[in-house]
């Protein structure tokens, strides 16, 4: 795209004139300069070409390059209507000749210094909407996942038809595997596909699938069934290795089945054989899961083991850096005490005793110590490393142990790993020879595991993988902000291939007081299934307990480890590209050192040829991994999608909240390669030629001034301009580096359910909630025009809770809540709601709980009051609204993308 | 004049001096025709209980390369307070605290009797001993128990103030620190890589960062708490360290089917070298380690852990199929010397039933005068009691151990040094007394001998440089003077001087009298030491071979006979044995190799350089006890001939202690003659070899090996290969049927030897 049009804005330079203008929602405040870093750098959206100033949305060329004073063409009018025949939603824009004052800049319209997306384009167009536009007419995200909700909430989808669209991810129900797999399981960005390459390259969709195989399924619904082929192994496809599934069609009397991936023609095993019915479907169809069912386990036979050798229950081992940060901010201890009671809840098999998890300790600093806690001793002993050069486990008899067996030991150690350290005054520490560590006991214990790392600082010691300090905010917004992203050293590229294929997970918990390069030091953990948890400035009384939540549930959740994916599928297509905590040796198999039940996989597919109606698009996803009790499993997730000739059956069944995980998986990878504003504009273009593809060739013919887009795909453009604005991708030097570094990781291996609240956060409104009733208040859409001063609100993304409280909010609800007079007497420090035995209280606190609960990681809570301070926080993820380190408001992102589209048109 | 026998014991007593020769040759020509050179065994520290120290400073002759020590040899001007150096002649005043010396009222260090004298100097401050246990824990469970024991029992027998330390070590190699309270701590190390001295230092915190900044040399002990953490006073960690020890587990790693235990003992030793290296340079210390097997891996391997290739043997050797050898060899070479630099010394106490790989560690002690015991089984009582003996006290109470000892010698003008022969290394001092003819460690006047005991006996050799046509007057002395300062285990510095003279003798005209001052038992000795010392060199054929030339050329020279006439050849008195004990030296395990492993080779050696003569004679020619009805015990031949079946014998080879039952006597024994009141008398026969070799197991250092057997036992073989052969197979029937026991062997008797010798002897052709 032509890059003429784009003006570069000094960051600071245009940003006074505009501070004056804002709005009320800001607060009258004239505190200037606690929002001053609210100006963020412009956004690099290109311009359109002047050339099209006749056209509506062109911009009027700015008059001086230090202030930009436009003159905004208003958006007049914004018609919604629907497009019943398309079912469709076309959004029209008229724009008239009014202008708007660059002081009547409304709320979430750029000052100039608030620089949008579309700096000196089309932002400074969009007139105020308070005046011009309802905000409700615009499509509402809210609203499509209440009225699906309403749709389909509380029933059952059965999962027997091919391509069927399910419910989505927001939506409660109820799934019956009949031959395909749980939406929990596998989710597609559509469920048509088109037939040929040609069609898929116009309309820009992209065609991926987001597996989280280990997904948690709710109690009401089949857990998954074993199946055991005995010693000869699962039953497979002579020539693609499929797995024996639904889709296999059995013929000659049962004693042949075609592969519905490959077509090849096999024998059944005589030991398989059975009759099949006057409808050629097998006499034990219903009675074996493998042909009745979307999902099922297959037991895996000693040539599915690493060396044949049958695999071992996998082992956690603890590594406590007891350098001084951590010693200090008695996280040592915390985690030491936690730990007693935590070891008890190892995950373990359904119905088994205890679990058969080992754990191992090692604390370090500058230097490694291991501990041999073998029940019979009668006190820990201590063997200290200090070669980290080359690293090696000093013992092997006593240093992997069962908890319950040495209790005792592990206490006595527990309880005095803080004494032992208590004086210490190193303050350096390693970090890829505490990998290394864990990788060679797992070696030397021959088998499987995950490390919990609970480390503070940037590891500077000298060491393999000693780091330094590169957070150079100078390189932001330039070609080489990239680099900042890019691991720094081939040590951990190493590191993550032997953790890979020792099947050893890395988790790492950080307290960062400092940068700690998590670009680089998370790098393992992303590569080997594990997560990155952040805890800056850490403080067990602020955030021991979040702390504490996040370290339970890890520790308890349930986990398979040493895993290999293979995605299959049939002939016409094909798995190119995956996105995930996983590491890849060849283009086919994802390894994952463990793969847990939050982590997803995002799946993307090409054409090889052209795919057929009649047979759909079959794929199945087969992951050998080791339980938690050491058995050896292969677990199937089967799915069928529809393949059609017709681009508006595709449209039809796009997902959008697959699809935004996909796109925000991609951009977060390619600026690991391209510049920050390369993969923005890309992220656009793509969505305009989607969005474009639909309306020429979908969408009945309309005013070119109409916006019209497709029905599943409505709200696409709020949650793609919420991807635009999150930290990674929006380039602001008040972020920091490591923050978005994080949030990038963090982002590779999250499933659909997470993207989607990620990006799209729940703000439920508190004050007039019915205590009387179960139900979770309705939330509200993401903008400070939403929020009143008399309210109180919760706001969850899935990583931060906030509970907003508003200037006016009710003394008698504050007091209900937090047992304080006003709001003045909230303490903003609280860390968890007081429990008070009124309906309000407990009907918030149980809210509170079951957000938690549903959450993959615990949120802390911060409580935030209007116009204090600390609403800047909360602010950031009122995602329809301005962005406040750069990034447009949902309305001027909409204008934005409309133009876009128009482009791509002519 | 009393005999030359009573000047040689009396000489021996007074200074731990045997000289080969008690008149000297005078000139470098007439030396060199005496075949055995002027040498001598010197025992630095012999026990002497009626030598009470001296609590002050030697004097030193003023002349700057001299600095002879003040002696009863040294000409005394008593007026005008000079006395003249008897080395360099320089004319030195006594100093001002010798201000009231008269004829009448000498110091100590000139009256005749005080030829050897002890001096205690105030020298730095008192350093405590330092023992550093290092243990293989690759060892089977009784072994490991047995081991543990004994070193905890050790601990008891430790000076309370000593300092102890202890590295354990199998696959890895683990420092423990004994400071800690609560939970026991240890540093590990990779048993295959080689850490440089500074790294280990590093590695055990021992460094602290700021400081480290100086040129990369190692630390002194700043911090006593730093080193502390691994080198404890023995009565204040006794109790954990008892706990510590009685914890240690057999290493864990498993050994699969047709491996070795990884054994990392080179690194061990690496780190214990380095850990005192870096903590106590220059300071007394043994490091003792155990082990029960070759080292498997890392530097210094001698054998890789797959069973299936054997130890290296003799006939590896020879063949230079080796693989480990030449590498592990220099790599202990190189630890030993270092560890002597710093005055540390190594001991090994290798129990095994297979070899251990003493052949390549060999040095380690060689070098720093360590131990070496060698064993089957840790839970023997050799090897109990042998480590026990280690921590023996003298008359006084106190270690018989001293620690970081110098020898310096300093001869008179027409004598200079050639050489040593013993557990030191040189010192690589240079002086005017050096001779450029080098015998044994030499090019050198001094020599660090690490850690010395009362026995500890170091081969001397000089050459006489003096020219033929330049005679020394009539009457004059050559006069060597040995300077030993060392640690004793109470932690003094003490510095004993010896200084010892002999007449110079006209080789021509006094020949008669060389002759007779010839101290065959200590040439015996002088000239075996050399052997061995070329033995670890040279093949032992040539070894041999350089034996008999020297002998029969000393017939030759001191011989009666006519030419080619080998029935008329005699040897004088003090001649007499020589030849016998070379026939034994020849058929030692210290020169041959058959039947003896390498490891073994190496450990009888090991004792044959740094035993007394005592000692020394009897591992040359074992000595054979005979018990009978007839009388009271008495020596016999070491003879088949001594081999008769109503006798008990006990031979004591030094490293064996044989009571052999004859055939009779056995019979009787079985039969239970002896619990019978009526033989009673059968009874006390059977208990005096036992008795005789209780006393002999008291005293000896290492314990020798107690083997009770009779005839036909096959024990019996340790008794039948070391007596002379005169009866075997070949010539049984020629001789008379009664006496002796044949030997079957291919091996001369000392009977043909001689002949052999004679006959050459006096051949002309020679």
């Amino acid at each position: 795209m032509s890059q003429q049009g784009y003006v570069a804005t000094p960051p600071y330079s245009q940003a006074q004139p505009g501070m004056g203008g804002y709005p009320a929602g800001f607060g009258s405040t004239p505190a200037q300069p606690l929002y001053r870093h609210y100006g963020g750098p412009p956004q690099s959206f290109p311009a359109p070409p002047t050339g099209k100033a006749t056209c509506l949305w062109s911009p009027n060329p700015p008059v001086k390059s230090s202030v930009y004073v436009f003159l905004p063409i208003g958006l007049h009018q914004v018609q919604v209507t629907r497009a019943s025949h398309w079912n469709c939603l076309c959004v029209t824009g008229q724009f008239g000749g009014q202008m708007a004052g660059p002081g009547m800049a409304g709320p979430g319209m750029a000052g100039p210094g608030m620089a949008g997306p579309f700096q000196g384009g089309a932002a400074q167009m969009a007139g105020p909407p308070q005046k011009k536009l309802d905000p409700d007419s615009i499509p509402s995200t809210t609203q499509v996942i209440e009225d699906d909700q309403a749709k389909r909430g509380g029933q059952v989808y059965t999962t027997n038809l091919r391509g069927q669209v399910p419910p989505l991810v927001t939506t409660d129900y109820t799934v019956q595997d009949q031959g395909n797999a749980s939406p929990r399981f596998m989710r597609c960005t559509t469920y048509s596909f088109p037939c040929t390459a040609d069609l898929a390259k116009q309309c820009q969709v992209p065609l991926a699938t987001i597996i989280k195989p280990f997904a948690t399924v709710p109690k009401n619904e089949t857990p998954m069934y074993v199946v055991n082929h005995g010693e000869t192994g699962p039953i497979r496809c002579n020539r693609c290795k499929a797995y024996m599934c639904p889709y296999m069609q059995f013929m000659d009397g049962g004693r042949r089945y075609q592969c519905g991936f490959c077509n090849c023609v096999n024998e059944v095993p005589p030991f398989y054989f059975q009759h099949l019915d006057h409808m050629g479907k097998r006499v034990d169809f219903y009675e074996r899961p493998e042909l009745s069912l979307g999902s099922y386990e297959f037991a895996a036979t000693l040539d599915y083991c690493k060396n044949n050798k049958p695999a071992s229950p996998p082992a956690y081992i603890f590594m406590i850096d007891v350098s001084y940060a951590n010693i200090k901010s008695g996280l040592v201890r915390l985690v030491c005490d936690e730990l007693k009671t935590l070891l008890d809840n190892l995950p373990r098999e359904d119905g088994a005793e205890s679990s058969m998890v080992k754990v191992g300790f090692v604390t370090y600093n500058k230097i490694l110590h291991f501990y041999n806690v073998k029940s019979a001793l009668a006190q820990p002993q201590m063997m200290v490393v200090s070669d980290t050069a080359e690293m090696f486990v000093p013992l092997l008899d006593g240093f992997l142990v069962n908890f319950q067996e040495s209790r005792a030991v592990i206490n006595n150690l527990l309880d005095q790993i803080p004494d032992m350290f208590a004086d210490t005054n190193e303050s350096e520490t390693v970090f890829a020879p505490v990998i290394q560590a864990g990788v060679e006991a797992l070696k030397a214990a021959e088998c499987s595991g995950k490390l919990f790392i609970f480390h503070s600082s940037i590891p500077t010691a000298e060491a393999p993988g000693k780091l330094k300090n590169r957070d150079d905010k100078k390189l932001i917004n330039t070609e080489k902000e990239k680099t900042l992203f890019q691991p720094q050293k081939a040590v951990y590229e190493q590191l993550s291939k032997d953790c890979v294929s020792q099947g050893c997970s890395v988790d790492l918990f950080l307290f960062p007081s400092q940068y700690v390069d998590i670009a680089t030091m998370g790098d393992v953990a992303t590569h080997t299934g594990g997560s990155i948890f952040k805890y800056s400035n850490f403080q067990v009384e602020r955030d021991g307990q979040h702390f504490l939540s996040d370290l339970r549930k890890d520790v308890e959740k349930a986990i398979g480890f040493d895993a290999i994916m293979r995605v299959r599928t049939s002939t016409g297509f094909r798995a190119t590209d995956f996105f995930g905590a996983i590491h890849m040796n060849n283009t086919t198999d994802v390894e994952m050192a463990a793969v847990d039940c939050d982590k997803a996989v995002t799946v993307e597919f090409k054409h090889d040829d052209t795919l057929s109606e009649e047979t759909g698009a079959l794929m199945q996803c087969a992951l050998l991994y080791t339980t938690i009790s050491g058995q050896r499993r292969l677990r199937i997730h089967n799915l069928s999608l529809n393949c059609s000739a017709q681009l508006s059956e595709l449209y039809k069944s796009c997902e959008t909240d697959a699809l935004i995980n996909f796109f925000t998986k991609s951009a977060y990878r390619a600026m690991l390669n391209q510049p920050l504003k390369t993969v923005r504009e890309n992220l656009v273009n793509q969505a305009a030629h989607m969005l474009a593809c639909y309306r020429k060739n979908c969408a009945s013919p309309s005013a070119a001034s109409q916006l019209i887009l497709p029905d599943a795909m409505k709200v696409f453009p709020v949650y793609l301009n919420s991807l635009l604005k999150t930290g990674p991708l929006v380039g602001s030097a008040e972020l920091s580096t490591d923050d978005r570094a994080h949030q990038r990781l963090s982002t590779t291996a999250m499933g659909v359910e997470d993207t989607q609240l990620l990006l799209y956060p729940r703000l439920i409104p508190l004050h007039n909630m019915d205590v009387a009733s179960d139900v979770v208040p309705t939330p509200v859409r993401c903008s400070e025009e939403r929020l009143t001063d008399a309210g109180m609100f919760l706001l969850e993304n899935g990583c931060s809770l906030f509970l907003w409280l508003g200037q006016a909010c009710p003394p008698e609800l504050i007091q209900s809540i937090f047992n304080v007079p006003s709001l003045a007497h909230v303490p903003v420090d609280l860390r968890s709601l007081p429990e008070l035995d009124n309906p309000q209280s407990k009907k918030l606190r149980s809210i509170v709980d079951s957000l938690l609960d549903q959450r993959p990681s615990s949120m802390k809570l911060l409580i935030v009051k209007q116009k204090d301070r600390s609403e800047i926080m909360f602010r950031q993820h009122l995602v329809e609204d301005k962005g406040l380190h750069g990034g447009a408001s949902y309305m001027d992102f909409l204008c934005y993308v409309h133009r876009e589209i128009r482009q791509v048109l002519t | 004049m009393a005999t030359y026998q009573e000047f040689i014991q009396q000489n021996e007593d007074r200074d731990g001096v045997r000289f080969s020769w008690n008149l000297w040759p005078s000139s470098r020509l007439e030396a060199t025709r005496l075949v055995v050179p002027v040498s001598c065994l010197f025992t630095p520290l012999k026990e002497r209980p009626d030598l009470p120290p001296v609590q002050y400073e030697p004097v030193l002759c003023s002349r700057a390369n001299c600095k002879a020590v003040l002696n009863p040899l040294c000409q005394v001007d008593y007026r005008a307070k000079i006395w003249a150096c008897n080395f360099c002649f320089q004319r030195n005043p006594f100093p001002p605290s010798y201000a009231g010396i008269s004829d009448v009222n000498q110091p100590a260090e000139l009256m005749p009797q005080f030829s050897t004298i002890e001096y205690v100097v105030q020298r730095g401050p008192p350093t405590p001993l330092i023992f550093l246990y290092v243990v293989d824990t690759c060892l089977e469970e009784e072994d490991l128990q047995a081991l543990k024991e004994s070193l905890q029992m050790s601990l008891s027998l430790l000076p309370p103030n000593a300092l102890v330390g202890l590295i354990t070590f199998g696959r890895m190699v683990q420092v423990h620190e004994l400071s800690c309270e609560g939970i026991s701590k240890s540093y590990v190390f990779r048993g295959t890589k080689e850490l440089s001295s500074k790294q280990i230092q590093e590695m055990l915190g021992l460094t602290n960062s700021a400081a480290s900044g100086h040129q990369g040399r190692p630390m002194a002990p700043q911090d006593p708490a730093v080193t502390c953490r691994f080198l404890q006073p023995v009565h204040k960690v006794d109790m954990n360290l008892t706990d510590l020890l009685g914890e240690l587990q057999r290493d864990p790693w498993p050994v699969p089917q047709g491996k070795r235990p990884l054994r990392s003992t080179g690194i061990a030793l690496s780190i214990a070298v380095g850990l005192l290296e870096g903590t106590f340079p220059n300071t007394g210390a043994r490091v003792m380690m155990f082990t029960g097997g070759p080292p498997t891996q890392g530097p210094g391997m001698v054998v890789g852990d797959e069973l299936k290739t054997p130890i290296r043997s003799w006939h590896d050797i020879t063949k230079d199929n080796a693989r480990h050898l030449k590498k592990a060899t220099k790599y202990y070479e190189a630890l030993a010397n270092r560890a002597a630099v710093n005055g540390h010394s190594i001991d090994i106490y290798a129990c095994a039933l297979d070899q251990t790989g003493l052949l390549e560690m060999k040095c380690l002690s060689n070098l720093t005068g360590g131990h070496i015991a060698m064993g089957d089984s840790f839970n023997t009582s050799l090897f109990k009691q042998t480590f026990q003996r280690v921590f023996s006290k003298d008359y006084n109470g106190e270690f018989c151990m001293a620690f970081g000892g110098t020898l310096e010698v300093k001869t008179s003008r027409e004598l200079k040094v050639s050489g040593a022969i013993g557990p030191c290394v040189s010192l690589n001092a240079k002086g005017p007394c050096i001779s450029e003819n080098e015998v044994g460690v030499g090019g050198t006047t001094q020599w660090k001998i690490c850690s010395l005991s009362p026995s500890t006996t170091l081969a001397m050799y000089f050459e006489v440089v003096n020219q033929h046509n330049a005679p020394i007057p009539q009457g004059g002395r050559g006069a060597v003077q040995f300077v030993t300062q060392y640690q004793h285990s109470n932690t003094q510095k003490r510095i004993r001087v010896t200084t010892v003279a002999r007449n110079w003798a006209d080789a021509q005209s006094q020949i008669q009298h060389i002759e007779s001052s010839f101290d065959q038992e200590a040439s015996a000795v002088v000239m075996a030491r050399l052997g061995v010392f070329r033995a670890e060199s040279e093949e032992g054929p040539d070894v041999l071979r350089w034996l008999d030339r020297q002998l029969i050329r000393l017939c030759q020279k001191f011989g009666q006979f006519n030419k080619d006439d080998p029935t008329s050849f005699k040897l004088s008195e003090s001649l007499s044995l020589y030849p016998q004990f070379m026939f034994h030296l020849r058929r030692s395990p210290f020169l041959q190799v058959f039947n003896n492993s390498p490891d073994e080779c190496s450990y009888y050696r090991h004792h044959f350089v740094r035993q007394d003569l005592t000692q020394s004679l009897i591992m040359i020619q074992p000595i054979l006890y005979s018990y009978s009805f007839h009388g009271p015990p008495e020596p016999v031949l070491l003879d088949s001939g001594s081999i008769l079946p109503d006798r008990i014998l006990l031979m004591d080879t030094f490293f064996q202690l044989v009571i052999y039952h004859g055939e009779t006597i056995a019979q009787w024994r079985k039969a239970g003659y002896q619990e019978q009141p009526e033989y009673e008398n059968f009874k006390h026969l059977l208990i005096a070899p036992l008795d005789d070799a209780q006393e002999i197991l008291q005293n000896r250092f290492p314990m020798p090996r107690y083997i009770d057997t009779e005839h036909g036992g096959s024990q019996a073989r340790f008794l039948l290969s070391k007596v002379n052969p005169s009866q075997t197979h070949n010539n049984l029937y020629s001789w008379g049927q009664e006496t002796g026991a044949p030997i079957l062997t291919d091996d001369v008797s000392l009977q043909v030897f001689m002949d052999h010798l004679k006959k050459l002897a006096v051949s002309s052709a020679a």
